[in-house]
């Protein structure tokens, strides 16, 4: 996915734009809450474009161009396009921009309406039928998971791309993380349905900490170790949610179908246990 | 002006800066007057109250968080609020004062966010916060470190400062220990100075345009300067409970727009930092009263760009309570009170940074939300900020078309406005017609 260090013209300063789709501007603002690194950045950075923080708007192109939120109206597709073609990095940040974020749970919603529909006229639809990641459109050079991102994330992703260093953030369970914390496991000890064990790390094992369940936030991990790619094993956490848990199917369902339930591994774990929600009294 | 005018002239914002969300203004005059306002809201709709439809209950804090990610605990309280009198749950008073503290953190955060980064600017002619500390390094840097200490404590309660994860129905998943908030105590207090440095730093500066006449909707609480209890109140003698809300209180439909307007009685008011002072002035503790009075503005403040005064007397009065919490602090007996859920329906109207934020949730016998509805403080102020234009525009048509235009932005970020969370609430709806189906967005009527 990442592509190879690119150096930025000598002697001047990269030129960062921040562009937004359909989100809650958590990400953005997970920048302006740099409070001590922010006016360093303006320092080394150009910020040439991040309407949230400044009226000083720059046409591009940009070297690197951070992108908020998800695809849900048509227009937005064709601006997507003009953004991708004026920057060098494009930079996804956050769940909505790399997953759809939660507005993507009309993507199982609305499928529905839409087969109800007989004669459907796009031309009057204001919002699309579905919520998408910008990298089902556009090639994406590196992507920022969470909702919202970490700032500590962002900014040694920042730090890496100035220094002409390709940006690498750690894929693998939110498990090592709560562990090295010597937190106690919300999912062993206490029984909470926790997606710690399929979830990214990067949070920082909040959740654990605030002796809560994982809900999943910074989307699935890489699979086991020997794997490293493959998916996470939901199957077997879905299976234990349900066996040893007493969850229902439909809350099953629920557990996967959250904030990155339209990611892959998440969408198809919660499409298995529909089949198994027919059959199933809900209560 | 040499020549003859144009008769007709439109001044445009495409794109309106440092507010939360994405929007436009347009505006039409002709033969000098001002024929139309429109504050265009072209932020996607996100389809919440839609979706939370068949999640459940408990799911309901953490969703909502995702409407607005400067101010999501309002979501989170208002929420929490609403659903709890439907379990009958009773909240202990350390729990209810644990949440006015996480608030505070909010107020703080985002207040100092908006006074230094995005409004501030305006007065001292930078276009951002970041261009403005070329000039004023350690203004700026007062007011990023003010925004820290509220987001520290937002982190100490919640885990994390944007979409804080603990918080549940019935309190807290966990609570802090006296230890973790004492580490925070003298940075508090520091910022607690700052922000009444803050105070008499705004009030100095220069507030020109016409003045409005505002009605003014806050909750109004008579124990103290509310945040999550209280009864809905206006100036002009509106006093109703959160359940009245929705017989008083109408949303339409703008074609300009993808937020509705909400009205009070069919006409526009000012829901924020502006009408929760005036309402409660005389709940402020005497930090924070004392502090205003110095400042020689009196009440009410009958423009919207006085509302940096109003909300740099919200930070010194939560810094305030934030500190003098901290040194009384010991944990509530237990996080949360346990919950059972029932069906039923319940409201509720919360202190959002920016204004009154309304919650109604129907809630099933098997714990799943049926119905959500969610009324945000800046769909309450959009007509507002159209007349406070309308106003504001007579005055200055003899200035160049951009003037006006800078003129007309800098009037709608002095509302703080916060688009994102505007637009979250239509419904994606299938209209059928004999010749053609048509789909249009609009808000569902239960």
């Amino acid at each position: 996915m990442a592509r190879p260090a690119r150096s930025f013209r000598q002697g001047t300063k990269p030129r960062l734009a921040v562009m937004k789709f359909a989100s809650c501007d958590g990400c953005q603002l997970s920048i302006l809450n740099m409070e001590d690194e922010l006016l360093s950045l303006g320092t080394v950075l150009d910020i040439a474009y991040f309407p949230e923080a400044s009226s000083r708007r720059l046409a591009g192109p940009y070297d690197i161009t951070f992108v908020e939120g998800s695809i849900s109206m048509p227009e937005d597709v064709q601006r997507l396009a003009d953004i991708r073609q004026r920057t060098t990095w494009l930079i996804t940040i956050g769940a909505c921009a790399t997953a759809g974020g939660i507005q993507a749970l009309r993507n199982w919603a609305d499928a529905e309406e839409w087969k109800r529909a007989i004669y459907p006229h796009p031309d009057y639809i204001r919002s699309l039928s579905t919520s998408t990641p910008i990298s089902e459109h556009v090639k994406v050079d590196f992507e920022v998971w969470g909702c919202p991102i970490d700032k500590r994330q962002l900014l040694r992703v920042l730090t890496d791309i100035i220094g002409g260093v390709r940006p690498r953030l750690p894929h693998h369970s939110v498990c090592l993380e709560c562990k090295r914390q010597r937190q106690v496991c919300v999912l062993v000890a206490k029984g909470e349905p926790c997606l710690g064990p399929v979830t990214q790390t990067g949070c920082g094992a909040i959740c654990p900490g605030m002796a809560r369940a994982c809900y999943g936030c910074f989307g699935p991990a890489e699979g086991p170790v020997a794997a490293p790619g493959a998916p996470p094993n939901t199957h077997a956490l879905a299976q234990q949610f349900h066996r040893s848990l007493g969850l229902i199917p439909v809350e099953v369902i629920r557990r996967f179908r959250g904030i990155n339930g339209y990611l892959q591994p998440f969408r198809e774990e919660s499409h298995a246990w529909e089949s198994t929600e027919d059959t199933h009294n809900q209560g | 002006m040499p020549g003859n005018p144009p008769k007709t002239r439109t001044i445009k914002v495409d794109m309106l800066t440092r507010v939360e969300g994405e929007g436009a203004l347009h505006v039409t005059v002709r033969n000098q007057q001002v024929e139309d306002v429109q504050l265009r809201i072209f932020e996607p709709p996100r389809f919440f109250e839609e979706f939370l439809r068949g999640r459940h209950a408990r799911e309901v804090p953490d969703f909502v968080a995702r409407i607005c990610g400067i101010c999501p605990v309002a979501y989170q309280m208002s929420a929490v609020h609403a659903l709890e009198p439907i379990f009958q749950v009773g909240i202990p008073d350390a729990i209810r004062r644990l949440r006015r503290l996480l608030y505070c953190a909010e107020w703080i955060e985002s207040h100092a966010l908006h006074m230094y980064l995005l409004h501030a600017p305006d007065f001292l002619g930078y276009e951002s916060g970041m261009d403005m500390a070329r000039h004023h390094p350690d203004l700026v840097k007062r007011g990023l470190r003010i925004k820290k200490a509220g987001n520290a404590l937002l982190a100490c309660l919640g885990g994390r400062s944007v979409h804080p994860v603990s918080v549940t129905l019935g309190g807290f998943s966990r609570v802090p220990l006296p230890r973790e908030l004492q580490a925070l105590a003298d940075e508090l207090r520091w910022a607690r100075d700052a922000a009444l440095e803050t105070l008499r730093w705004v009030a100095g500066f220069d507030f020109p345009g016409p003045e409005q006449d505002y009605t003014f909707v806050a909750l109004q609480s008579s124990v103290e300067y509310p945040m999550n209890e209280g009864l809905i109140a206006s100036n002009r003698g509106l006093s109703i409970p959160a359940s009245a809300f929705e017989e008083r209180f109408h949303e339409r439909q703008v074609p300009h727009s993808h937020a509705l307007q909400c009205t009070l009685d069919g006409a526009s008011y000012l829901a924020g930092p502006l009408a929760r002072l005036h309402l409660n002035v005389d709940r402020l503790p005497p930090l924070a009263k004392q502090a205003l009075d110095a400042t020689g503005l009196r009440l009410p403040f009958r423009r919207a760009s006085l509302s940096i005064v109003a909300r740099a007397v919200e930070v010194v009065f939560a810094l305030d309570e934030a500190v003098r919490f901290i040194e009384a602090y010991t944990p509530p007996s237990m996080p949360a009170v346990p919950v059972t859920i029932k069906e039923g329906v319940g409201m509720a109207a919360t202190e959002a940074p920016r204004g009154l934020l309304y919650h109604r949730y129907l809630v099933g016998h098997d714990g799943t939300i049926r119905e959500a509805k969610i009324v945000p403080p800046t769909s309450q102020n959009q007509l507002r900020i159209e007349d406070d234009l309308r106003t504001y525009l007579p005055h200055v048509l003899h200035l160049p078309t951009s003037k006006i235009a800078q003129g007309c932005e800098r009037l709608i970020r002095s509302y703080d406005p916060c688009i994102s969370c505007a637009t979250h609430f239509l419904k994606l709806h299938l209209h059928r017609s004999e010749s053609s189906a048509l789909v249009r967005t609009h808000r569902h009527y239960p």
